[in-house]
């Protein structure tokens, strides 16, 4: 089965589990004020449920065929090994231990270790620009945030 | 109308007013031009600023200028990173990218200030001719016509987007429309598909939702692949001038758009996103056989067309905002939240008791545009520079711009834990060439067109709303036969085989 209908099919499990909290889970609590009114809550999401059933069950069943794209530089996903996976996994991992870091560890740690050991793992080996440049981008960042925008930013880690 | 014109432009042309333009345009720009800080973030932010003035007309002008730059600097942004900073923008990037991959990215930057410019600037001159009339056209609107009007826009986008594969596009269009309906809702005020988790008590973020399915993949792709980035850093900068025979290709696109923009813009609702899609489906329809096939690929005509739409929508959604007092879009919607903090009623007595605001806010229209275009043509080529960042630095800022512009606007981590596994999954789903503009899009449009829907069904007790409103029957007739029409096509294309 190729990768679009493999999607389609998670889709349509999101789909059923959505409708049956929509049709089964969502008027139990309703006040006996708004069952007499002609919209519920669960209305719009029931027919929603519906109908993303009925059009993800098209694809999985095949009758819309997944046309491939003719544009030579799109990723050829049955082929992922071919590409930088390990860099592209690399990455998203980086973006998930700064997502958990910001606030522990403060705005700066975190900002200057994900960008200096992004682009380390890309391939960039002139460490003291890309620190140097990072430092400086990450203070003006902060301080537009900060000073300028009014947004909080913890710069330092939390103990301090 | 002479006279208010004559206040307004006295009004507009005072020095503080002028600067007020100015500096919102200029800063509208840059951070427009930042993946995440759309304008309804920072109109929000500028609100204070704008407060603090104490003087409405010049927290208006201020505003407007904001709102401006803003979606200049989104364009920009689509263009060069495909990372587009507002949902108006995404279809910028539909061709805009491509031409900047291609080495294009000057023209492609000329072609959206000039377009932005024509947009903005008929855009204004029909508010100023059309203000009235059209305010009595919008009055005529009830919430079934709502409805069926975002209906209509969601089936021609999902018919267009889809790019022959329809149903892909519809089930994209539904999940954005699922999503919208997480989180508590204003119409029923409880949660629902919350799972207990606080976090989605307010339901996912446009913002975060953005990033994840534009930026986020975009830049695994570019780290999947590298010989896509090796087009963006050998781009060419040197080439703005857009030939004779472009200017005469475009010239007509921007007629139709500056026209059809605005008035999808008047419609409280529809807005700059719907105009941009809609304006790049029409022209992509009705250009002949051998240009349709370079759209998505870098066509001057599918860069110049949502570009103008939405600029000139932009103008048009001040119509119901001025002349009713009713916001036509999250945007006019803050701005109409300032006009309230600084005592004044949008309605339709604003023209007549307080024509300073309403006259010089058109006027400072024209002069936002021409900044505009003063401000972005001679820094195109620094603009454009961007391009020319390594890719060992430019990817890890377009992720962090990612996460920072998520952060920003939530304030909250677990929001980036959202945004990197919906970046993910919108990866997987570009590897099997799942349109994602129209999940933006229907995540945009779900909650308004679920509060027309229940508006609707209230008042007419059910769906009688359909047959007793023939207005609302044709519209949806008109989605229907937008669903119909690329199988219908299909079909044609077979026989004709």
């Amino acid at each position: 089965m190729s990768l679009d209908r493999w999607i389609a099919l998670v889709i349509l499990s999101i789909s059923l589990l959505y409708s049956y909290a929509a049709f089964f889970t969502m008027d139990q609590l309703l006040p006996p004020f708004m069952q007499r009114n002609p919209i519920w809550p669960s209305t719009f999401p029931k027919i929603l449920g519906v109908l993303s059933i009925l059009v993800s069950a098209i694809i999985v069943l095949g009758f819309e065929k997944n046309k491939d794209s003719k544009d030579g530089t799109e990723i050829d996903y049955r082929r992922l090994f071919d590409y930088n996976l390990g860099q592209a996994v690399f990455l998203i991992i980086m973006m998930a231990a700064y997502a958990l870091s910001l606030r522990p560890l403060g705005f700066f740690i975190s900002t200057i270790t994900f960008l200096t050991v992004s682009g380390y793992a890309l391939g960039e080996r002139k460490i003291f620009r890309l620190f140097l440049i990072i430092a400086i981008a990450s203070f003006i960042i902060w301080y537009l945030v900060e000073q300028v925008l009014g947004i909080y930013l913890r710069p330092v880690p939390a103990i301090f | 109308m002479l006279e208010g014109l004559l206040i307004g432009l006295e009004t507009a042309f005072s020095l503080k007013n002028l600067f007020m333009v100015i500096g919102g345009c200029i800063i509208g720009t840059f951070i427009g031009m930042l993946p995440g800080l759309g304008p309804m973030s920072i109109i929000a932010i500028m609100i204070p600023v704008a407060i603090t003035l104490g003087d409405p007309s010049a927290a208006l002008i201020l505003l407007a200028g904001v709102y401006y730059g803003a979606i200049f600097g989104g364009s920009t942004s689509s263009i060069l990173l495909n990372a587009p900073g507002v949902a108006g923008t995404v279809a910028t990037s539909f061709d805009g990218y491509p031409m900047a991959r291609a080495g294009k990215a000057g023209k492609a930057l000329t072609i959206a200030a000039i377009s932005s410019f024509a947009g903005g600037t008929i855009g204004a001159i029909l508010l100023m001719i059309f203000a009235p009339a059209l305010s009595s056209v919008a009055l005529l609107f009830h919430s079934a016509e709502y409805f069926a009007l975002m209906i209509v826009g969601l089936s021609a986008i999902a018919a267009f987007a889809g790019s022959g594969q329809v149903a892909k596009a519809i089930l994209m269009t539904l999940l954005g429309l699922m999503m919208a309906t997480v989180g508590e809702g204003a119409l029923f005020n409880m949660p629902r598909f919350t799972m207990g988790l606080m976090d989605l008590q307010s339901g996912f973020s446009f913002i975060t939702l953005a990033m994840a399915i534009f930026a986020l993949p975009e830049a695994i792709f570019l780290v999947l692949n590298p010989a896509r980035a090796a087009h963006s850093e050998s781009g060419k900068i040197e080439n703005l001038r857009i030939t004779k025979q472009e200017a005469k290709s475009i010239a007509p696109v921007i007629g139709r758009q500056s026209a059809q923009g605005f008035f999808i813009g008047v419609l409280p609702g529809a807005g700059a996103t719907i105009a941009s899609f809609l304006g790049y489906a029409v022209e992509r329809n009705i250009a002949p056989e051998h240009e349709k096939k370079e759209f998505g690929k870098g066509s001057i005509k599918g860069l110049a067309a949502p570009e103008t739409a939405n600029n000139a929508a932009c103008t048009g959604s001040f119509v119901p905002l001025l002349t009713l007092g009713i916001p036509g879009s999250g945007t006019t919607a803050i701005l109409l939240g300032a006009l309230i903090a600084l005592n004044v009623s949008p309605g339709p007595r604003l023209m007549t008791d307080e024509p300073q605001i309403f006259w010089a806010v058109i006027i400072s229209m024209y002069i936002g545009n021409v900044v505009l275009l003063i401000l972005n043509l001679p820094l195109i080529p620094y603009i454009a520079k961007v391009l020319t960042i390594p890719r060992t630095f430019l990817i890890p800022f377009i992720l962090f711009f990612t996460l920072m512009g998520s952060y920003i606007g939530q304030n909250n981590s677990t929001e980036l834990l959202i945004l990197v596994g919906l970046g993910v999954c919108a990866t997987i789903m570009r590897f099997a060439n799942y349109p994602m503009a129209p999940l933006l899009i229907g995540f945009i449009l779900g909650r308004m067109l679920e509060d027309n829907f229940s508006r609707s069904m209230q008042l007419y007790d059910g769906i009688n709303f359909i047959v007793e409103r023939p207005m609302t029957m044709i519209l949806l007739f008109l989605a229907a036969f937008f669903v119909v029409l690329p199988y219908l096509r299909l079909g044609k294309s077979k026989n004709a085989d």
